[in-house]
C-alpha cells in the first residue's frame, strides 16, 4: 500500500478529482495549504505600501492505494494537474503500514 | 414666543394690523425641514457604519473590531458633549470670533419653536434640526482621526483625547468657521459644507497622532495589508451616499443652491476616481481597487468646500487634481518619509481638504464655470483661502499636540508591545472580529 501526497494548484481540483475517479480511485483526503516551491510568492501594492506574500494557496490530496495503482496513480495526477507553467505542485509517494475501515474493521487492501 | 403669539393674534383681528405680520419672526418650511432632518441622518449613516467599515476593513483582521468600537464610542461621546456644552461653544450666540460662549449650555433656550437662520433671508429652519445636523459633523471630523493611529493605541486614550479634542480644536474652529462673528467667517473664506473644520481638521490632528505616537511594529517588514477590501469598499461607497447629507445638507434648504452641491458631488467624485485610476494604470500598470476607494475619497473631500460655489465641470476637474496630489502623498510621499499616518487621513482627508480649500478660490471664478460674481477676485479669493487653511492648520497642529501631550502623561497613549502584537480586539474588548 501507498500514500499518494500531491500539492496541486487550487483550480486543477477538480479536473484531478475526475481523471482519478474514472481509473477507480474511490476517496482521496483535501486540505487547503500555503507553500513556496520554484513560484516562490508574489508582490501585493496597496497605496505604495509593497508586501511579498511568500507563501502560495495550493490543494493537497492524500490518497490511500494499493501498491500496484500508485504508478497510474500518480501518472494521472501528474497529467490532470499539469498545466506547464511554474507553479504546477509535486507529488511524493510514501510507504503505508496499515489501513483500517472504521465502519467495518476491514483492514489493510480491503479497506481502501 | 409669547410675543410672537401676540403678533399672531393681533395679525388675524385686523388687516390694518400687516405691517406687524410682516415684522414676525419667519416660520420654518416643511420641504427645508424634512429635507434637512434626512440630510442629518446621511451623515450619521456616513460615520456608522460608513467610516467604521472604511477603515475597519482596511487594518489587519486582529484590529478589525477596535475600528468599529472606537467610531461607535466616540461617535456617542460627541454627541452627549455637543448638547451639553460643544453647540454652545460653536453656535452659543457669544460675538468672540474665537467662540460661541456660554450661552446656550445644555441647549438653554431652545425649544420646538426656536429656529436658525439659513443663507436666506427670511428662511428658517427648526434650531434642533440644525443642532443634530451640526452635531453629526462634528462626530465625524473626530472620528475621522482615528485612522492616523490605528492598531497602536490605548481605548480609554483615545476617548479623553476626543473629549479634549472636540472642546479646544473643534468648536473653536467650527465657529470661527461658519458661525456670523467667527474669524474665518468674517475673512470671507467659502468653506461651504467643512474642508477646513472636518478635513483638514481631522487630517492635522491624524497627522500629529502619528507622529507623536510613532509607527506600528513591524512597519516596513510584516504584512499589514487590508484585512477585506470588500469591507473597505462597501464603506467608502457608503460615504459617497452620505456625502450628499454633508454636502447638499450644508446648504440648509432644499433650494437650487443644494441641486449644485449635489451634482458637485456626482461631478467631483467621479473625475477623482477617473484620475487615480488612470495614474495608477500609468504608474505602475495596474488600477488597484484600493485605488478607485481612495480616489472617491479624495474627491469627495476636494468638493466639500467647493459644493456650493462652484460649477459641475469645474469640480471634475477639482476632484482629479486632488486624487493626483493625494497619489503622490499617500504613494510616494508618506513612504520616503516613514512616518505612520495607518489609513492615511492626512494624506487624503488633509492635503485633499487643502487642495479643495485652495481649489474653492480658484473654480469658484465665473470664467471657470463658478458661482462667483463679476467682481469676483480669483487671486483675491484664492489668498483668503490660503489665509484659512493655514489658522487652520497652525490651530489644529499646536493645540492636537498639547492634547496628545497631556493624554500620553496622563494615561498613556501607546499599548504594550504584547498585546499590539496580539491585537487590540481581543486584548481591549475581549472579542474576536471572525470566528473561522
Amino acid at each position: 500500500m501507498k500514500l499518494v501526497i500531491a500539492a496541486i494548484k487550487p483550480f486543477k481540483l477538480d479536473e484531478v478529482r475526475e481523471a482519478l475517479t474514472e481509473i477507480g480511485v474511490r476517496g482521496m483526503m483535501v486540505t487547503e495549504i500555503k507553500g513556496f516551491g520554484a513560484q516562490s510568492g508574489h508582490t501585493e501594492i496597496y497605496r505604495g505600501a509593497e508586501y511579498t506574500v511568500n507563501f502560495v494557496p495550493k490543494v493537497k490530496i492524500e490518497i490511500g492505494v494499493a501498491a500496484d495503482m500508485v504508478d497510474q496513480v500518480v501518472e494521472t495526477i501528474e497529467k490532470s494537474a499539469r498545466t506547464g507553467k511554474i507553479g504546477d505542485g509535486k507529488i511524493f509517494v510514501l510507504d503505508i503500514e496499515k489501513a483500517v475501515r472504521v465502519r467495518t474493521g476491514e483492514t489493510d487492501e480491503d479497506a481502501l | 414666543m409669547n410675543i410672537r403669539k401676540l403678533l399672531t393674534a393681533s395679525a388675524a383681528l385686523s388687516i390694518a394690523a400687516l405691517p406687524a405680520l410682516a415684522q414676525e419672526a419667519p416660520v420654518p418650511d416643511k420641504g427645508d425641514t424634512s429635507f434637512m432632518m434626512i440630510a442629518t441622518v446621511l451623515v450619521l449613516f456616513m460615520i456608522l457604519p460608513g467610516v467604521a467599515l472604511f477603515y475597519g476593513g482596511l487594518v489587519r483582521s486582529k484590529n478589525m473590531l477596535s475600528i468599529l468600537m472606537q467610531s461607535t464610542v466616540i461617535t456617542a461621546l460627541v454627541m452627549v458633549i455637543w448638547v451639553v456644552y460643544g453647540y454652545s461653544f460653536a453656535f452659543g450666540g457669544g460675538t468672540s470670533p474665537y467662540w460661541g460662549g456660554f450661552g446656550k449650555l445644555f441647549l438653554s433656550g431652545v425649544t420646538m419653536d426656536s429656529t436658525a437662520a439659513t443663507f436666506t433671508d427670511g428662511v428658517v429652519i427648526p434650531e434642533y434640526v440644525f443642532i443634530a445636523f451640526q452635531m453629526t459633523f462634528a462626530a465625524i471630523t473626530a472620528v475621522l482621526i482615528i485612522g492616523g493611529f490605528a492598531e497602536r493605541v490605548k481605548f480609554g486614550a483615545i476617548v479623553l483625547f476626543m473629549a479634549l479634542w472636540v472642546t479646544f480644536v473643534y468648536f473653536p474652529i467650527a465657529h470661527m468657521v461658519w458661525d456670523g462673528s467667527g474669524l474665518i467667517f468674517n475673512m470671507g473664506a467659502l468653506d461651504f459644507a467643512g474642508g477646513t473644520v472636518v478635513h483638514i481638521n481631522a487630517g492635522i490632528a491624524a497627522l500629529v497622532g502619528a507622529l507623536i505616537i510613532g509607527p506600528r511594529i513591524g512597519l516596513g517588514k510584516d504584512m499589514m495589508a487590508p484585512h477585506s477590501m470588500t469591507l473597505t469598499f462597501v464603506g467608502a461607497s457608503i460615504l459617497w451616499v452620505g456625502w450628499f447629507g454633508f454636502n447638499a445638507g450644508s446648504n440648509l434648504e432644499a433650494t437650487g443652491g443644494a441641486a449644485l452641491a449635489m451634482i458637485n458631488t456626482f461631478t467631483a467624485t467621479a473625475g477623482a476616481i477617473l484620475a487615480w485610476a488612470l495614474i495608477e494604470a500609468m504608474a505602475r500598470g495596474k488600477a488597484s481597487m484600493l485605488g478607485g476607494a481612495s480616489g472617491m475619497i479624495a474627491g469627495l473631500v476636494a468638493v466639500t468646500p467647493a459644493a456650493g460655489s462652484v460649477g459641475p465641470i469645474g469640480a471634475i476637474v477639482l476632484g482629479a487634481i486632488a486624487s493626483a496630489v493625494c497619489y503622490y502623498f499617500v504613494d510616494v510621499v508618506k513612504n520616503k518619509l516613514g512616518y505612520d499616518d495607518s489609513l492615511d487621513v492626512f494624506g487624503i482627508h488633509g492635503i485633499g481638504g487643502i487642495i479643495g480649500a485652495i481649489g474653492t478660490g480658484i473654480f469658484t471664478a465665473p470664467s471657470l464655470g463658478g458661482t462667483g460674481g463679476e467682481d469676483y477676485s480669483m487671486m483675491g479669493q484664492t489668498m483668503i483661502q490660503i489665509e484659512a487653511v493655514a489658522i487652520t492648520i497652525v490651530w489644529c497642529g499646536v493645540i492636537s499636540f498639547i492634547l496628545y501631550k497631556i493624554v500620553d502623561m496622563v494615561i498613556g497613549l501607546r499599548v504594550s508591545e504584547d498585546v499590539e502584537r496580539e491585537g487590540l480586539d481581543l486584548t481591549t474588548h475581549g472579542e474576536s472580529a471572525y470566528h473561522y
